[in-house]
This record gives structure tokens, sequence and C-alpha cells, in this order.
């Protein structure tokens, strides 16, 4: 076994490396760049070494500065995670011209599956099963119609030269056929001035179910069964959880066997992920494959009790597959969710700022936490905003998605917007809970998830007055406590009247909506937390998540108008709404402007955000310049409403 | 521990008809108060709110801590008294935590009457005020009235106890670091000007607080000199250029968080007195004091029934049990404070009265307050009884009670008859806090006996001028001074005219004395010096 391994990564993979070549008694080298000088990775690794500035293309994509990191530690390979340079065929041929090993599948393959086009000619080849689909020049509609009735239907008719839905039909039955390719043709002719069409497969649901495969260099190749990952946003997982809800043995043991061919393919080694897509009829489809560990790996650990890192290492050092294909069982349910910080509710911008608080729930058999940051860390501008991957496991389904929403609700994080609410309002949906997912869970059931509907409103408003009470009465029990008469009915926060027990009146604000209503102190329902905002629960903050069976709710009391803002109109100055960089400046200070006039625009995580005129008025001064480095909430410009301005 | 058992069947007949009985009393109390707390009417609160003002009781619901208790006074203050409603007599007081400290509240109800001052307001306010000085908390005053009531200055103006005696309170509880904060929410005219000029510190809300000591008509009238006001005396006027307020509020709302952040400035500290502990609640739930008082006011009960469900844990350590029985007095607790109880249990005789004497003198000497549950027809008469000296030992009673230098709180849970009113502390001897039961009546003596008295003098009159009185004649003359007394011996009567601080729900009664009590440690406990006691 190697006696030191170099880590080419960061955050919580490199953390999660470092842990198990310890285990194994091996040394861990880390590397990290200016913004990660005092990163959890480079405190828990034997050894680290400095590759550079920041951004991540000046340091952690760096091959030569990852090889010579290696070589000068004396390190015996090198393990890359995920992303950075995990699928990146340079870095393993140069592992190869310098002696050292690269944990991970040999060059060729990573090669192979680089190309999608490529590699689905490698699958069809090999008879993995792909979605079909007639992407000819013949248009003849005989011909398309004989394309559409032997891949079955529905299919879905896409002009070549597509998009935005034009020209597109989905067909349900042989007999439409013929109606639905000419009116799509129409459209396409009228739209894109191209009438050449596609026919697909029509995927009914799909869902999104990969296998974890793992060969070794001796011809042994086993599959660690699959991952669901249908809970995707824009692509991005967010919720995986293994085994598959639903998914028959007969179908596990099909996929599972097309996953293996696939490998095998392409002579591969060590650990990869084979996508399907699964239709709602059973059948299956090859996406992609992954050639590198998955973020969502620990599920697979959880339900068969391998160490996913330590077979790799082992791979890597030319030892068998530690088990066959029939020592491997499923035993329970895990799921793991992606704790980001970013704002769910503002298009999922990322967060960036310092971890002020950081509580994660107690680990257990049951929870286990793979995070990259400790409390005070900052999540920087530079890399990928993740917090943490909570993974659970129970011995079925309904327990262990009971765990992952209880552990959701012990998270408190401060200092950035973290997608805890979002993750445990998904999680807390019906159709979850009753596995029914496909790829387009979020989209659908988006209404539900943020919270949209009135009746969300009514089912959340008198939980939140109770716990608006409850907190009250916990304030002023504190405060008896501590005082000479500790029975004094003055501590009361009964609204106790002459007349007796008046209701009291509250008006708070819940998910931004305000809702007033009058309510009686009582108990508190139980299943229902209330935690305030990760501060201690006495706290006098006014707002606070209301975490219940149905999903979270953040809350603030209502503060009585004090007409403080009167004299403020819409003047001040606009501020950086997140740690970025001002690209530009778009207009002279001192312009007129009208509202909603883009100022300057900033980029921060790869995304631009444009700062616009919050209403007519006038700009008076820059405080950044284009390249600038600008941290969140500070001032950008001065702006001066217009009625303001017209007085000066 | 000596635990009072309940003898009482609350499966009875008795006790469902009392409790029937005492039900449709309670609530006809509660719908009436429920009716005065609409102030001067839907269209009147209407004219206010639209202003942007709060209604009173929303000002005060606003200034309290969230979910404050708020022990209000008298609001049956001028209840059927004048030929006009004036609910609640147009002003609202009581006691209330702001930032965390008791405070007495006075709040003008500018829907009723313009909040003038009818004479029964300024008793309300001057009572309110006298509240504040004994128990030495802070004064709160929420200003919104035109001043006195023109029409009734003679009984609003020149005495003793009139408006002026308003400012005296104010100046001379300033004097003992008693805090004065006045927010002026409306008009602030004349006298009322002095209000804020004479507190402590004054907040004023803009464009609806004025004060001025004559408003624009008057100075028009006086000098032709034409003015808004809001130029005479708006919050502009006074925080920037007369200084007469202090602090500029942008609305009501605003107004009551500056009051609130006064108070929590005031650097006090309560300093509660003697052994204070945690409160059990008692044994037996409060409203079986329903069942309890018969229905039948002449007839007897054991008061230790009510006692039971009112002190805590129903754990009560009676003082000389076998002695003078008709009095029973102990040792309890009503939330963790030690109280001492006086409660009567039958008509006063000399052995009784010298025991309340000795009783009273114990808690005085301990410095533990006094709770009186008056229920009392008066002393015993008859030749035996006065020439054993009732007289005497009466005297003996009252003295301990006029002396007493405790907190004293009385509840009449009954009758309250003649010299025994004073005996069980009555309005007259400045109980901090005083209260009625619905079923409660108070007068010099019960209506069929003044009847019988005057029907006596009468007969006596008429047979020494030699005429005819038959019995129907008699029992005509007496209907009528049976059914005045009735009338006057009311509660409603009584509060009205604040004979007493409220008319109180009887299983609220617990926690009316609680908060009662627990204000009254606001002050400490001074030595009593008794006065001469006849031996």
């Amino acid at each position: 076994m190697f006696n030191k391994i170099l880590i080419a990564n960061r955050g919580e993979i490199a953390c999660r490396v470092i842990q198990t070549a310890r285990k194994m008694g091996i040394a861990s080298v880390a590397v990290y760049s200016d913004a990660d000088r005092n990163a959890r990775h480079v405190k828990l690794a034997d050894e680290a070494v400095y590759i550079g500035p920041s951004a991540s293309s000046e340091s952690y994509l760096v091959v030569k500065k990852i090889i010579n990191a290696a070589l000068d530690t004396g390190a015996q390979a090198i393990h890359p995670g995920y992303g950075f340079l995990s699928e990146n065929a340079d870095l393993c041929r140069h592992c190869a011209a310098n002696n050292l090993v690269f944990i991970g599948p040999p060059v060729d393959a990573i090669l192979a599956m680089g190309s999608k086009s490529a590699a689905k000619k490698i699958m069809a080849n090999a008879d993995v099963p792909l979605v079909p689909g007639y992407h000819g020049e013949d248009q003849n509609p005989a011909v398309l119609k004989q394309a559409a009735d032997s891949m079955g239907y529905p299919v879905l008719l896409k002009a070549a030269a597509g998009g935005g839905g034009k020209g597109m039909r989905a067909v349900y039955a042989e007999d439409e056929f013929d109606q639905a390719l000419a009116a799509a043709k129409r459209e396409a002719q009228t739209s894109f001035n191209d009438d050449l069409m596609l026919v697909e497969k029509y995927l009914q649901k799909p869902r999104h179910v990969e296998i974890q495969v793992f060969c070794d260099q001796h011809d042994n190749a086993v599959y660690l069964f699959e991952r669901d990952c249908s809970l995707q946003r824009r692509h991005q997982k967010v919720i995986e959880e293994a085994p598959a809800p639903g998914l028959s043995e007969e179908l596990r043991q099909r996929m599972g066997s097309a996953a293996i061919q696939a490998a095998k393919a392409i002579n591969y080694q060590g650990a990869g992920t084979v996508e399907f897509l699964l239709d709602s009829s059973g059948a299956f489809f090859f996406m992609e494959m992954n050639t590198r560990l998955q973020v969502e790996h620990p599920v697979t650990e959880m339900i068969t009790g391998q160490d996913l890192v330590e077979w790799q290492l082992r791979v890597a050092n030319g030892e068998t597959l530690p088990m066959r294909q029939d020592q491997l069982t499923i035993h329970g349910h895990a799921f793991e969710a992606r704790i980001y910080a970013e704002d769910p509710d503002n298009d999922f911008l990322p967060s960036t700022g310092t971890l002020h608080q950081l509580r994660a729930p107690i680990e257990s058999n049951h929870v286990r936490i793979d995070s990259g940051v400790v409390e005070g860390d900052e999540v920087s501008i530079f890399y990928d905003p993740m917090i943490a991957k909570l993974i659970v496991w129970d011995s079925d389904r309904a327990r262990a998605l009971k765990r992952l929403t209880d552990a959701l609700s012990d998270f408190c994080i401060n200092g950035v917007t973290s997608n805890i609410p979002f993750l445990y309002n998904l999680a807390s949906t019906a159709a979850f809970r009753s596995g029914d997912v496909d790829t387009g869970f979020i989209e659908e059931h988006q209404d539900e998830i943020f919270h949209r509907r009135q009746e969300d409103l009514d089912y959340a408003a008198p939980l939140a007055a109770q716990a608006i009470l409850a907190k009250r009465a916990e304030r002023s029990k504190q405060l008896a406590e501590h005082s000479l008469e500790p029975s004094s009915p003055w501590h009361l926060t009964d609204n106790w009247r002459t007349t007796g027990i008046e209701q009291h009146s509250l008006a708070m604000l819940i998910n931004d909506q305000p809702v007033q209503l009058k309510a009686d102190t009582s108990v508190m329902p139980a299943g229902i937390k209330v935690v305030n905002n990760g501060e201690h629960h006495f706290s006098n903050s006014s707002d606070f998540n209301l975490f219940t069976p149905q999903g979270v709710f953040h809350c603030t009391e209502a503060q009585a108008n004090l007409g403080l803002d009167e004299d403020n109109h819409s003047s001040g100055n606009l501020a950086a709404p997140m740690n970025g960089t001002v690209v530009t400046l778009l207009v002279e200070a001192g312009a007129s402007v009208s509202k909603g006039q883009p100022l300057l625009v900033m980029e921060a995580m790869k995304m631009e955000h444009t700062i616009a005129a919050p209403t007519d008025g006038q700009v008076g001064e820059f405080f950044y310049q284009a390249g600038d480095l600008v941290d969140g909430g500070a001032e950008l410009l001065i702006f001066v409403a217009a009625d303001i301005s017209a007085a000066l | 521990m000596a635990i009072i058992k309940t003898r009482i069947n609350n499966k009875s007949p008795d006790y469902s008809d009392n409790y029937q009985a005492m039900l449709t009393q309670v609530d006809d109390l509660k719908s009436t108060l429920q009716t005065i707390a609409q102030g001067g009417g839907a269209k009147a609160c209407e004219r206010h709110t639209a202003r942007g003002k709060l209604l009173p009781r929303q000002r005060i619901e606003a200034l309290l801590d969230p979910g404050s208790a708020f022990l209000e006074f008298s609001p049956l203050a001028a209840y059927k008294v004048y030929d006009e409603e004036v609910p609640a007599a147009g002003i609202i007081t009581g006691i209330g935590r702001v930032s965390g400290q008791e405070c007495v509240i006075v709040a003008n109800d500018a829907t009723v009457k313009g909040g003038s001052y009818y004479p029964l307001t300024v008793k309300k306010h001057l009572r309110a005020q006298a509240i504040a000085a004994e128990n030495n908390l802070p004064c709160i005053y929420l200003v919104d009235s035109g001043g006195a009531n023109l029409p009734r200055q003679d009984d609003v103006f020149p005495d003793r106890e009139h408006f002026g005696r308003i400012f005296f309170n104010q100046a001379n509880m300033s004097a003992q670091n008693i805090p004065q904060i006045a927010a002026v929410m409306g008009s602030c005219t004349a006298g009322g000007a002095y209000v804020p000029a004479m507190a402590d510190e004054s907040i004023i809300v803009k464009n609806q607080g004025t004060i001025f000591l004559a408003g624009p008509p008057l100075v028009k009238a006086a000098t032709g000199e034409e003015v808004s006001s809001e130029e005479l005396g708006g919050a502009d006027v006074h925080c920037r250029t007369s200084g007469v307020a202090d602090h500029y509020a942008n609305n009501d709302h605003h107004a009551l968080e500056l009051a609130r952040r006064s108070v929590a400035r005031l650097n006090r500290v309560k300093p509660c007195n003697g052994d204070i502990t945690e409160a059990v609640e008692p044994l037996y739930p409060s409203n079986e004091i329903y069942g309890i008082v018969p229905s039948d006011s002449r007839k007897s009960y054991d008061v230790r029934e009510i006692i039971a469900r009112v002190v805590d844990g129903s754990d009560f350590d009676e003082f000389k049990a076998l002695y003078g029985t008709t009095l029973v007095c102990g040792f309890a607790r009503i939330y963790g404070y030690p109280v001492g109880i006086v409660a009567n249990n039958g008509i006063l005789f000399g052995e009784s009265a010298q025991k309340g004497a000795h009783f009273i003198e114990l808690c005085a000497q301990r410095k533990i307050p006094l709770v009186f549950l008056q229920n009392i027809t008066g002393f015993m008469v008859g030749k035996q009884y006065e020439n054993d000296g009732i007289a005497k030992h009466g005297a003996k009673m009252v003295t301990a009670v006029a002396t007493a230098n405790v907190p004293k709180f009385t509840v009449l849970i009954g009758g309250s008859f003649g010299a025994g009113n004073y005996g069980m502390c009555g309005r007259a001897y400045d109980p901090r806090f005083m209260f009625m039961w619905p079923n409660a009546r108070i007068s010099v003596m019960g209506g069929p006996q003044a009847a019988g008295v005057l029907a006596q003098v009468t007969r006596d009159k008429y047979e020494r001028d030699g005429i005819e009185w038959s019995a129907e004649q008699e029992a005509e003359f007496k209907q009528p001074i049976i059914d005045s007394y009735e009338h006057q011996g009311h509660p409603y009567y009584a509060s009205a005219r604040l004979w007493d601080d409220g008319v109180i729900d009887p299983s609220e009664t617990r926690r009316v004395l609680g908060l009662s009590i627990a204000a009254s440690h606001n002050r400490v406990i001074e030595e009593t010096k008794f006065g001469l006691f006849r031996m």
C-alpha cells in the first residue's frame, strides 16, 4: 500500500479522502490556494503544499503544480476527488510520466467517456440501451413514422433547428403521428425556416438512477447498487438516495449488469458511475458515465457498509476488489442532502460571507456530516459554496426520511443564507414521502416547496402564533427565575384582563407574507420545532424558523410602524448583494437615470448581477471601479432619488 | 402545612343553584364591561382612528409588554351616574407591565365626550395617582383630552380633590422619585397642558398632539390673534421652540415606544419585601366559588372554602382557630407573597374583634400584608354585648386596621354593613386596593333594617300625634326605602362612584389579589406605630 498520497482537491472531499487515508495508515498531503490557507482540509492533512492564488485556474486546476507538489513531498499517488482535475486526462498522463499513481481510471477510459457522442457510440456497440431516436437526413414521413413505430410511443418530434418548444410535438399513438408531424413541420418552417425533424423516444416522468460500479486491474467488476438522484435543480443534484424507491430486484440486476457492461466496454478501473434515465415503464437508457468518485457516494457507503475511498486506494494499489458481487447486499436506506450557501428565494443566488455560526446535528450511526468548513470559515466567491453534505441512514425509507428532516432542522447556520429550508420543504412534500420522484419533481412541486399556496399560510399562521406566545412565556419565565418574586403574576404573559384572559392580537410575516390573527396561549403541538435562526432559543431576535411536518416557515414578528422611514423615500446608497467583482460601470457619475436602469454589473460565482436604479434619480459617485473586489453589503454608489434631487 | 380540606358537594342542588345565580351576575358584569370597553361608540371610534390615532385600549396594549396583564381600575366609573353616558368616565386607568416594570397607566378616551373631565373622571384620575403614590409605581399619562367639562366646572375645578390636585400629585410624586411620563397623543388644553408640562419626561405626536393653555378660539377671543393649533402648540413648536415637550414622535406607536424606552431607563429596582417563594396553585378550582356563595345572602357558609380557592396550595395556618370563631385569621401565601388573611365567618363579637386586633398587630410587626375578605352585617348588638364593651373591642380592631402600616387589600365578598365595614378595612381605611364581587352589597345597614328603623321612628311620631298607621301603610312606607337601599347598595352603584377599584369575577380573585399584592411590593414596608387601644 502507498505510504503517502496527495489529494488534489479541497473542501469536504479532500477531508473525506484524508480520513480514509489516515484510517489505513497512509500519510496525506493537502494542497491549498490563498483563500484556503486556514481551511479544514489543510489542518486535517499531515502536510500541506501551497499552490498559488485563490482562483482555481491558477491553483487547483494547474496540473504542473499538483504534480510538483506530489513529487516535492514524496507522495506516491494522487487522489483527484471530484470536480477540478478528477476527469482530466492530462493529469492522468503526467502522473504516469512521473511515476505517480493516479487514483482513478486509465486515461483511455477518461477519454472515451469525455466526449458524449463518442461515449454513446461505444455504448451502443456494447448493447447498453440508449434513448432511441432517429436523427437521419431522410425526411420522408413514412421513414419518420417507421422510426417512431419501432421505438414505441410516445415519441417526441423535435425541429433540428429548434428551441423554446417551437416545432415540438409529443405523439402518444400511431394514428396521431401524421397530423402531428405535419403541424410540427409547419411550425418549424415558419419559426426557423427549416423543417428538418428528429424523432426521439419521449420519456415520461424519467428518473435519474445511477449505478455505482467498481473494477479492478484483474478483470473483476461489481456494482454497488443504485442511487436515485432525480431531485435536481437545473441538472444539479439536490437530494440523493439509495436504494432507488420502488425499484424491483429484477430491474436492479438488469441495470447493474448493463452498468458493468458499460464499464467493461471501456476497460474501466476504479470507481465509476453509470447514469441512466429510467422511464415510468421501467425502461432505462444510458446517459453518461462519470469516471470518478461522485459527490453522493456516501449514500452507497451507508447502505453497503463499504468505504469507497478505501476501495479506490486498494484498486489503485493493484489489489483485487475487496468483495464479490454475491457478498454485497443492501442494508437499509440512506439519503444525502447537499447543504449550500445559497438563497433559494432569490433564484438560488450563491450567498458568500463568514459562517458566523455552523452547528451541525450530532453524528451517529444514523447521521453523517461530510464538511470541509468549520464555524468562522469564509464561504468565498472562488469555489463551490457547499457547506456540508448531510447523510442519514435508517432501516427503511420512511425512518430515514424522518432522520433527514430532523437532522436538517438541527442545523444552525448563521452568516450566510443556506438552502436548509428549501431542502426541508422538499423532503417534507407528500410526493417525496411516497417516493414519487422524477427529474421534473422540483419544477412540478415548486408552489408546494416554496409555500406559495394560501393553504400553507393558513396552516403555518396558528403554529407561528403559538411559537411567538411560547417564546414570550419562556423569556418571561427566565426573567422570573432570576427575580426576587419568582411567581409574581406580572411575569405571566397570558394577556390577562379584568374580564378574563383575552386573545392575543399578533401581527407577523410568514415567508414575507403579512399575517394577522388572534390566538390563545396554548401548548405547541408535538413535532413542531422553533429555531431562532441559529440564535439561542431565548434570544430577543424577532424572527425564527418554524419546522413543521409540512415544511419550514420563516416567521418574523411584525414590528409596529414607528413612522421612522417616512422621510427616507427610496434614496440612499446601493449595496453589493454579495461578495464579488465589479465587472463594469454602466453610467457616468452624476448621470440622471430612470427607474430600473442598470447602473453597474457585478460578477460572483460565475453569475452576473446587475445593480439597477430603484427609482428615478441621480447617481452621485461610484465607490469602486471595474475589476475591484467588493464585499457583500458594501456600498457601491451614491444614489439620490428624483424627488429629493429636485429639492437639492 | 395546614391544607384546607373542602367540604363542598359540587353535585348538590344548592351548589348548582348558587352556581347559576353567581354565573348570571358574572355574565351581566362581563357584558356590561364589554359594552363600556367600546368607549364612545362605533362612530366616535371611527372618527378617532380615521385620524391615524389608536384607540385608548389599543394604546395601552401597545404600551404594555407583550402579553402583560392589565389590572384595570373602576371600569364602571360613572356608570348610570350622569344623564348622559360617559363610559368608564372617559378615562382608562390601571396597572400594567411596561419594560419589565409595573406602572400606573392613565389614558384619556377622546371618543367619550372628547376626553373631557367629568367630576368622576377627576376622581378616577386622582385615584390612579393615589395608587401610584401609595405603591411607588411610575405613572404614564396618555393624554388626549379637551380638559375640564365646562358645564360642570363647579364639581371639577375648585375643591381640594378636583382638577388642580392632578398636578399637585404629579409634583409631589416627582419629588418622591415616582417617575411621571406623559405622552401627548391628542389635545391637551388649558389645565390639561400641565400634565406634560409637569411631567418628568414628555412625548408629543406630530400632527396629533397639541399643548396650549388656550386653544385657537380662545386666543382669537382674547387677543384677536388668528393661529392654527399646530402653530400654537404642535409637536414641532414644543420640541423645537418652546421646550415644553422632550421627545418628538412620528405617530402613536412611536410615542408609545418612546415611553417604553423612557421606562426602561428609569434605573429603578423593585425592592420586594420579606420572604417570597415560588407559588403553588390552590388545590381546588376557583370557579367553585360560584357554587359556594349562597344565592340567598342571609345564609351562612364557611369562608375557609373561599380561602382554599385563593391561597397557594390551599395552605392556611390559622391563628386562634378556636377563639372568636366568627372571624377567621391566619397566614398564607398568594403567588408566593406572604399574607395575613382576615375573613368574616359571621357577625363580629367582642372576642372576634380582639382576635382580629391581635392578628393585625402580628402582621404589622412582621410586615406581612393583610387581605380582608369582607362579609359582615356588623358588630353584635344588644344589652349583654354593649355591657361587655363591644364598642371598645370594636374600637381596638378599627384602631389596628387604621394604623397598621402594611399594605391592605380588601375584597367585598358579601355584605358590608355598618361598623363592620370599618373593622374590615372599608374604603375609608385606605386599603391599597379594594374590589367587590357582583353579589356584594354595601350600605350603612341592611335595607329592611333601615326601613324598620325609619318606620319605627315614624310610627312613634304618628302615635304621639294620635294618627292611625295601618300595617299596609307601613309596608308601603318601607318598600321605597328597601328599594333605595338595594339600588344604592349594588356594586355597580358603588363602583360607578369609585367606592372601590372595581367589581370583579369571584373566580379571578386570586389573580386580582396577586397582581395587587405584587404591585404593592414596589414600596418598602415601613414600621407601624399603632394608636391607643382602649383596654
